[in-house]
């Protein structure tokens, strides 16, 4: 009886909620979504209210942060930022969030686009999408292994996987290089 | 002080009966209350545990296939979600195949084996309580992950990359991963104690030609557990490190392969098949013989069969990858040594007929399910044969008609005959007997639900239906049929509820049964029903492949063993000649420690790759304890 | 003119599916060269098994009613006649390995009969992914290939070529009426011919489980006389139809290529170049749409894009959000995609 209970609680709190898969996102949720608090500046706010509502399920529910993996591939993120090692973008491994590391940043980032080249994809993908991929570019940039991020992929091996922490290994390869300049600081 | 060591020395010979059973009772007991419960090691209790959690599974295990039915009783069925209806059915193949099918023939084995072979304890007792913690651990694992909405969802079989880091996100895959470990270390440890046990502790006079076909049967299924589990072993965990590590065994890009984990699972997967018919070739063969009031007929070639079996069952692999686009000459060879196994299941089916033929049959309840299992046991072979040919294949290779084949081959070919064995051994088991009448009605009530469900899939599989579809489209002309079947589990499901009231209202009030209520020949029954803890006052000596049958009365006993320690006799592999006084060790909890220890690891090591080492500490540490000498009269020896 | 003749060639095979056409996805109902001979091996070695089958039952049933006894009958310890029944059990086994050689001898001729097209016929590569089929029409030209989704069409009386791979996990490819069944591996390029001598709708559908919509992932083989086929090749390499006078359609294809949809489909001729989703360019030339979820029509199209996440759970076509005015006009526009 006690393995049975030492059991469920290890389970439990290791899959709270994160393997639960929310095929479809009702219309008026997503459309609440969408409605985040941005600071004057577009960096940093808060999410709505809804989200916290659905448990933050873009940062911690492994299926969300896999389709967001998938949607770095389909909407060509790779073109400018690379595997996450950055090109014509930035890098996102260098522990370097030029607007802030919170989801809601990423998230207004990747809908609003940010000047000096990162276009908007407020028309090219729905909220629910740009949120999952918001999960998941953090991801990218994690310094500490996540449980629910998602692994390699089936590809040429660049650097590690998202679940073990790559940008604190290549944080601790020395200083980082000169950051480009990303636009005006606020 | 004097009286101990003076009992110290006391020799069975020494002693009259009552004094014995008494001596012996007290030396090999397993306390009452929850410590003896966790602590014990004696191969009855464990091995009636071990059956009774794989029949719990069993049931769980239906309960997933009505839910497979009731979903696919009409097109379209909206019941059941893909996501869901993916973990149902990947659970229901997975429960049956790691938490039924194989822990249920071996637990029939560490219960049976013993017995049959005349011996006190299995060999590797405490490996054998360790065994049943790792299984019981390895379901838990399983059935509360899948309570959580967190069940495997990528099939009992896991194909990457489907099940690879890419395409599962989660921890499903790895939870499936692990769980092989689980029950595959499980199976192990019961396959080396049945070979130690069938080489070792045989009642002296068991020369290899008078063994109980049973007990071959369970030597080769060892055999075939312990070459073929080490592969899926291998898979699994390279499956685990590509996942959590980042390793590229199966990664195409980086030179990996995603046919490798096909070879590698099916390399276990197909004799994983045998490793559940096999015993169950034993037991009919053993039936057949009590029920035909004479010996088997063929008692040599069915041996041969049983190991040729075990040997082929390595060599046909590949018949379940019919469709990847391997290379022709390799499909052939495969097609004639996948049809060649059909030689060693005609022997065994040519045998019982003939041993029928020749005995008079007396038509119980095990036997009935005999028959069941020859009647549907020779479709599943006749379809198994159309699979094994590649352009025949190419058309029903993962269709309705693969589902319906290996149903006949496990459900009509292992099913059956286990529960025809529970009816025959459950005296033995309780004391009592299992009700005649219920018997027969479970029966025909699993016979005909069973036909009426399957056979027709064989048709939907040819008409085009292909597995594993969550539902299907009303324009496609499956309805029909589906909804037939999913009606006959109905009576199926009916069959197996009869079954078990019968159990359970059997080992509560069943009538008394005696020693020997089959008048069956092999030595399990020439001890008392139940087999007292000690299973036998006085090790029996053998003379002949059927003891009780060709010395009724009294057997020959051998004597000399301490009744003060647990001793169980040594004896020579091919002869069974006494060799030694080897001591059996007493009741220990630390199984029950290091396999909680092995648990914790082992679910730890899928949420990170630390765990092998920091939880490799208390695997030690409890290992220790497992070892250390306890002060106890077997340590001398 | 052009368009009445199109609604008459996509209404044939329509007329054919729904008409009463009910195992169009069978192995028993055979249609291709290939099928049919896998037909005659399925139906020798069924008929050779059910005669042994029946004759095991009849020794069975024989052997358990001559002697059958009540309970407790003697032991029978040396029974006599076991030579014989020894002689009898090895000629059985002798005949199994007999009608097993047969058995191996016909699977191998089977094979051999099993059409295998060269290097210059006809060659489509087909990619799987989860849960549709991209359809690429190669061409030594480059100019002359072109690509299509879920429906594929053969030129009757001739080998088809199929290059199959997977994209993404392994899916497997199987159209019962025309040819067995070849898995889709990724990393691997497995081929496999089919031959239609008759026109006619063959479906088939992803055998190999592939994930939550392994169930919806169908698809159709239309073999067409080698005019139809010329024809209908020649309307697909053809960009979009571009019904601009049409207000509503405009309206529509001006929704589509606003909101997300352009950013994964393509329709050639159109600014929406998206290549992760299928080819919408003739999109309602085809019988299904979603990898043979629903018949085209506007309804269903309408209907889709409402709602994909309901009718096909789990697929990676995301719910779109679109007031009814414009749904209406994505879906005129749609189905004008002939």
């Amino acid at each position: 009886m006690r393995i049975v209970v030492g059991l469920v609680c290890i389970v439990t709190l290791c899959g709270c909620q994160r393997e639960e898969r929310q095929l479809r996102l009702d219309p008026p949720a997503a459309a609440a979504l969408d409605k985040i608090a941005l600071m004057p500046n577009k960096i940093g706010g808060a999410p709505p209210q809804i989200y916290f509502a659905l448990d933050q399920p873009y940062e911690t529910n492994a299926y969300d942060l896999s389709q967001g993996k998938r949607l770095y591939t389909w909407f060509g993120c790779a073109a400018c930022h690379g595997d996450g090692q950055g090109g014509i973008g930035p890098s996102f491994l260098d522990g370097w969030w030029a607007y802030g590391p919170e989801t809601v940043s990423i998230f207004a980032s990747i809908r609003d686009g940010r000047p000096h080249g990162m276009p908007a994809f407020k028309g090219k993908m729905t909220t629910e999408q740009i949120w999952q991929l918001a999960g998941y570019v953090q991801t990218i940039g994690a310094y500490s292994a996540r449980t629910a991020a998602p692994s390699r992929n089936d590809d040429k091996q660049t650097r590690p996987a998202e679940n073990r922490a790559p940008a604190a290994i290549l944080f601790d390869e020395g200083p980082t290089p000169v950051h480009p300049d990303q636009g005006p600081t606020p | 002080m004097t009286d101990t060591i003076r009992r110290a020395q006391i020799l069975d010979t020494e002693l009259k009966r009552p004094e014995l059973t008494s001596q012996l009772e007290e030396t090999w007991k397993t306390e009452r209350g929850l410590w003896g419960a966790l602590s014990t090691v004696d191969h009855k209790i464990i091995g009636r545990r071990y059956i009774t959690t794989a029949f719990v599974f069993l049931l769980l295990g239906g309960v997933l296939a009505m839910l497979i039915r009731l979903q696919l009783a009409g097109p379209e069925g909206r019941l059941i979600g893909p996501d869901r209806y993916n973990q149902i059915f990947t659970m229901h193949g997975a429960n049956m195949m790691f938490l039924f099918a194989v822990p249920v023939m071996e637990a029939m084995g560490v219960y049976l084996v013993p017995l049959m072979v005349g011996t006190r304890n299995i060999a590797f007792p405490r490996l054998n309580a360790f065994s049943y913690w790792m299984f019981l651990a390895g379901g838990l694992v399983l059935w509360i992950s899948f309570a959580l909405d967190m069940g495997p969802d990528v099939g009992w079989f896991a194909y990457v990359p489907l099940s690879g880091p890419q395409y599962a996100p989660g921890k499903r895959a790895d939870i499936w991963a692990q769980m092989i470990t689980f029950t595959e270390v499980a199976a192990l440890a019961v396959a080396v104690e049945i070979v130690v046990t069938v080489f070792k502790q045989r009642a002296p006079g068991m020369s290899l030609d008078r063994i109980p076909l049973f007990v071959w049967a369970m030597l080769v299924t060892s055999f075939v557990v312990i070459m073929a589990m080490p592969a899926i072993m291998v898979a699994s965990t390279s499956l685990i490190l590509d996942r959590l590590v980042g390793t590229h065994f199966f990664n195409p890009a980086e030179g990996g392969d995603v046919l490798l984990w096909q070879h590698l699972f099916w390399f276990f997967g197909h004799p994983e098949v045998y490793i559940i018919f096999i015993p169950a070739v034993g037991m009919v063969s053993t039936l057949v013989a009590t029920f035909s009031r004479r010996p088997v007929f063929g008692y040599l070639p069915l041996v041969v069969a049983l190991i040729g079996t075990g040997i082929l069952a390595f060599g046909l692999w590949v018949h379940h990858m019919f469709t990847t686009g391997l290379p022709r000459l390799g499909e052939s060879f495969f097609t004639a040594s996948s049809m060649a196994i059909a030689i060693p299941s005609g022997v065994q089916i040519f045998c019982w007929i003939a041993t029928l033929w020749e005995g008079r049959p007396v038509f119980k309840t095990p036997l009935l399910f005999v028959i069941g299992f020859i009647v549907t046991f020779v479709i599943g072979g006749l379809t198994g044969v159309m699979v094994a040919s590649v352009p025949f294949d190419t058309q029903v290779h993962d269709t309705y008609f693969v589902v319906a084949h290996f149903h006949y081959v496990l459900i009509g070919g292992a099913v059956f005959p286990l529960l025809g064995a529970v009816y025959y051994w459950f005296p033995k088991f309780t004391g009592r007997m299992m009700s005649e009448r219920l018997g027969r009605w479970a029966f025909w009530l699993i016979f005909t639900g069973f036909h009426a469900t399957f056979f027709p899939m064989h048709i939907l599989g040819l008409e085009g239906m292909p597995r594993r579809v969550y539902t299907y489209q009303p324009d496609l002309p499956w309805h029909g049929l589906n909804l037939f079947a999913s009606a006959s589990a109905i009576i199926l499901a009916a069959g197996f509820f009869v079954f078990f009231i019968d159990v359970v209202m059997s080992a509560r009030s069943g009538n008394p049964a005696g020693d020997n209520p089959w008048d069956a020949p092999t030595l399990e029954w020439a001890t008392s029903s139940p087999p007292p803890a000690y299973n036998f006052a006085q090790i029996p000596v053998v003379s002949s492949a059927n003891p009780l049958w060709e010395q009724p009365g009294a057997l020959n006993v051998a004597n000399g063993l301490h009744t003060d320690r647990r001793e169980v006799v040594v004896t020579t592999i091919t002869t069974a000649e006494p060799q030694a006084r080897e001591s059996s060790p007493q009741n220990c909890i630390w199984p029950l420690w290091t396999a909680i220890a092995t648990s914790v690891m082992l679910v730890w090591s899928i949420f990170s790759p630390w765990a092998v080492v920091w939880g490799s500490i208390p695997i030690a540490i409890t290992l220790i304890g497992w070892f250390w000498p306890k002060g106890t009269p077997e340590d001398e020896a | 003119m052009k368009r009445r003749i199109g609604t008459a060639r996509l209404g044939l095979p329509l007329l054919l599916l729904l008409g009463g056409c009910d195992n169009w996805q069978s192995a028993l109902e055979a249609r291709g060269a290939s099928a049919i001979s896998l037909k005659h091996l399925i139906i020798l070695i069924v008929a050779v098994c059910s005669v042994i089958w029946m004759l095991v039952m009849i020794a069975m049933i024989h052997a358990l009613w001559r002697r059958r006894t009540a309970w407790r009958a003697p032991l029978d310890l040396v029974p006599p006649r076991e030579r014989r029944l020894g002689w009898i059990v090895s000629i059985c086994t002798g005949l199994t390995a007999v009608i097993i050689l047969g058995f191996t001898v016909a699977s191998f001729f089977t094979t051999r009969d099993i059409s295998v097209a060269g290097q210059d016929d006809l060659t489509i590569r087909i990619g799987g992914l989860q849960w549709w089929w991209s359809v690429e029409y190669l061409d030594p030209d480059p100019s002359a290939g072109f690509v299509s989704a879920n429906e594929i069409h053969i030129p009757t009386g001739r080998n088809v070529r199929l290059l199959l791979q997977g994209d993404d996990v392994i899916h497997s490819f199987w159209v019962p009426s025309l040819a067995g069944k070849q898995d889709l591996i990724p990393g691997r390029t497995n081929e496999i011919t089919i031959r239609a001598e008759r026109p006619g709708a063959y479906r088939g559908q992803c055998a190999e489980f592939c994930g939550l919509q392994h169930a919806h992932m169908g698809f159709l083989v239309t073999a067409d006389t080698p005019e139809d086929f010329a024809r209908w090749a020649r309307a697909q390499r053809a960009p979009a139809a571009n019904s601009a006078d049409d207000e509503e359609i405009a309206a529509g294809r001006d929704v589509f290529m606003r909101k997300p949809c352009a950013g994964c489909h393509s329709i050639r001729g159109t600014q929406a170049t998206g290549t992760s989703g299928p080819d919408l360019t003739h999109l309602a030339s085809r019988a299904f749409i979603a990898a043979g979820l629903l018949p085209t029509s506007r309804g269903a199209l309408a209907a889709w894009v409402a709602d994909p996440q309901t009718l096909k759970p789990g697929n990676n076509m995301p719910l779109v959000p679109l007031t009814p005015d414009e749904l209406r006009a994505m879906s005129a526009y749609l189905a004008s995609l002939k």
